[in-house]
């Protein structure tokens, strides 16, 4: 069993060759990081162009990697949403030609759902287990019972956990992506120094808010008139305390409201590279006797190699290839159509 | 030209007026949101989207995807932040002329340029002392603002 996959959806370009067990036989991932500083953040036309022209020798690469060529493919898969639509445009056209060319199947595959599974290729996983993905674009609690079988137990209501992350880099003057940036400013920092709100925390759902936050480190910034190196860093930390904090919160109370107890809890996303949110969802997780599962940091951003490992799930459970082929840029998981 | 300013002291207040303006809005209109990071231009845009359809409980912030579409009693209206275009011809990547024979809401429109259609709404949201209130100011076509008038 060998999957070949194409991921298009955001700022990288990625592709991969996978096989049954879970052997990763191949996955590069171009950044496109380094055209999209000047910018500040991506910005998509850039970003349809780029992957346009990576795509094809990112496949060849993938391909010769890994030792095989097409003939020794079961199933081609490209990430078919959600996200922007000219890269995803260009992943889903590309997989589709090669796999019309080529007499392979075709799986267009949600790009959540990549996320969603990345534990059962490193870790062998098993369902049903609790789900925090935490990325740029998405912040939420999945209930994970079986492939092609999630439940949404909670969502950002406005903006996700990454982009606060950016958006509170982008004030305190740091650099992008604002992650990183940020985490780095905050070593050292003082987190008590600044009060800072961490919202939804206690509520009853499991739904996640920082678009106040947000608003509240503006406030702070523009209080200080000029920040000092030592401000920057005192609010970095309390910005990173208080999402960490709110994901740890949040993922608690999905944990009482689970159906059933879970195997593990997982975490995803590119969010999960950040320590301060690794830690204190070790001790939420050691607390509930256990164990905290995260992929490692080069699948935990977006990779192609989830998306090959979920067309093979999906091949192997016997759910029949997705084939409508539209790319979706708004695709809930749990809209994910199970079969064709 | 009609101009007005509203002083909006919480998120309800806002909540209230977008509301409001949602149901003055008719296929073809674009309004662009003016203000800083953090100015409250995407929750402006969510009350006023959950106000014309109750139906949408998850109207995320569009900064990821550029642009979110949804049903609204007047059709199609469509969600944009352009944050991060590029140049304004890239907004043609993102359905700009299908979003146009809908209603129109547009974060960072100043990245549009010359596209950014002369007809509008402006608002310019703008940050006050206070955390939670912001000041408003709203300019349309004419005639359009009339009933916005009361409450």
């Amino acid at each position: 069993m060998l999957a070949l996959a194409l991921e298009s959806s955001c700022d990288e370009t990625a592709a991969a060759v996978v096989d049954g067990k879970g052997t990763i036989l191949s996955s590069i991932v171009f950044s496109q990081l380094a055209q999209h500083r000047p910018y500040g953040g991506v910005v998509p036309e850039v970003a349809a162009r780029a992957h346009l022209e990576r795509i094809d020798e990112l496949t060849a690469e993938a391909l010769h990697t890994a030792k095989v060529t097409l003939p020794d493919l079961d199933v081609i898969a490209s990430t078919c949403g959600p996200g922007l639509i000219g890269g995803l445009l260009v992943g889903v056209l590309y997989g589709r030609a090669l796999a019309k060319g080529s007499g392979k199947p075709w799986y267009g595959i949600n790009h959540l759902e990549g996320h969603a599974l990345t534990a059962r290729l490193t870790h062998k996983v098993a369902f049903p287990y609790l789900l925090l993905l935490v990325s740029g674009g998405h912040t939420q609690l999945v209930w994970v019972s079986g492939v092609g079988q999630y439940k949404r137990l909670g969502t950002t209501l406005d903006d996700a956990a990454g982009e606060c992350f950016d958006k509170a880099a982008k004030l305190l003057g740091l650099g992008y992506p604002g992650g990183p940036a940020l985490e780095k400013a905050a070593q050292g920092g003082n987190a008590t120094a600044f009060e800072l709100p961490t919202p939804m925390l206690g509520h009853k759902d499991c739904n996640f808010s920082f678009s106040g936050l947000k608003t509240a480190v503006r406030h702070k910034v523009v209080g200080l008139g000029t920040p000092t190196p030592e401000q920057v860093r005192d609010l970095a930390a309390a910005t990173q305390s208080a999402i960490a904090r709110t994901l740890a919160d949040r993922t608690a109370r999905a944990l009482e409201q689970a159906p059933q107890r879970p195997t593990a809890l997982v975490v995803a996303g590119g969010v999960a590279a950040n320590s301060e949110v690794r830690a204190r969802l070790t001790t939420l997780a050691q607390g509930k006797g256990l164990e905290l599962i995260a992929p490692p940091l080069n699948l935990c951003g977006d990779n192609a190699a989830m998306i090959a490992w979920a067309a093979l799930e999906r091949w192997q459970t016997g759910i029949g290839p997705f084939d409508d082929g539209h790319p979706r840029p708004r695709w809930p998981l749990d809209a994910a159509p199970a079969s064709a | 030209m009609s101009q007005q300013e509203f002083f909006l002291p919480d998120q309800e207040a806002t909540a209230h007026l977008a509301a409001k303006l949602g149901r003055l809005l008719r296929p073809g209109d674009v309004l662009a949101l003016h203000g800083d990071l953090g100015a409250g231009k995407t929750t402006f845009a969510r009350a006023l989207i959950q106000a014309l359809n109750p139906a949408e409980t998850e109207v995320p912030s569009p900064t990821f995807t550029l642009v979110q579409s949804y049903s609204v009693p007047q059709g199609q209206l469509f969600h944009y932040d352009l944050y991060r275009l590029g140049s304004p011809e890239d907004v043609y990547a993102l359905d700009w002329d299908d979003a146009r024979t809908g209603i129109v809401l547009v974060e960072w429109p100043e990245r549009l340029g010359s596209l950014l259609p002369a007809e509008r709404f402006d608002l310019a949201l703008t940050h006050t002392d206070h955390e939670n209130s912001r000041r408003l100011i709203i300019t349309a076509p004419p005639g359009r603002l009339e009933s916005l008038h009361v409450g």
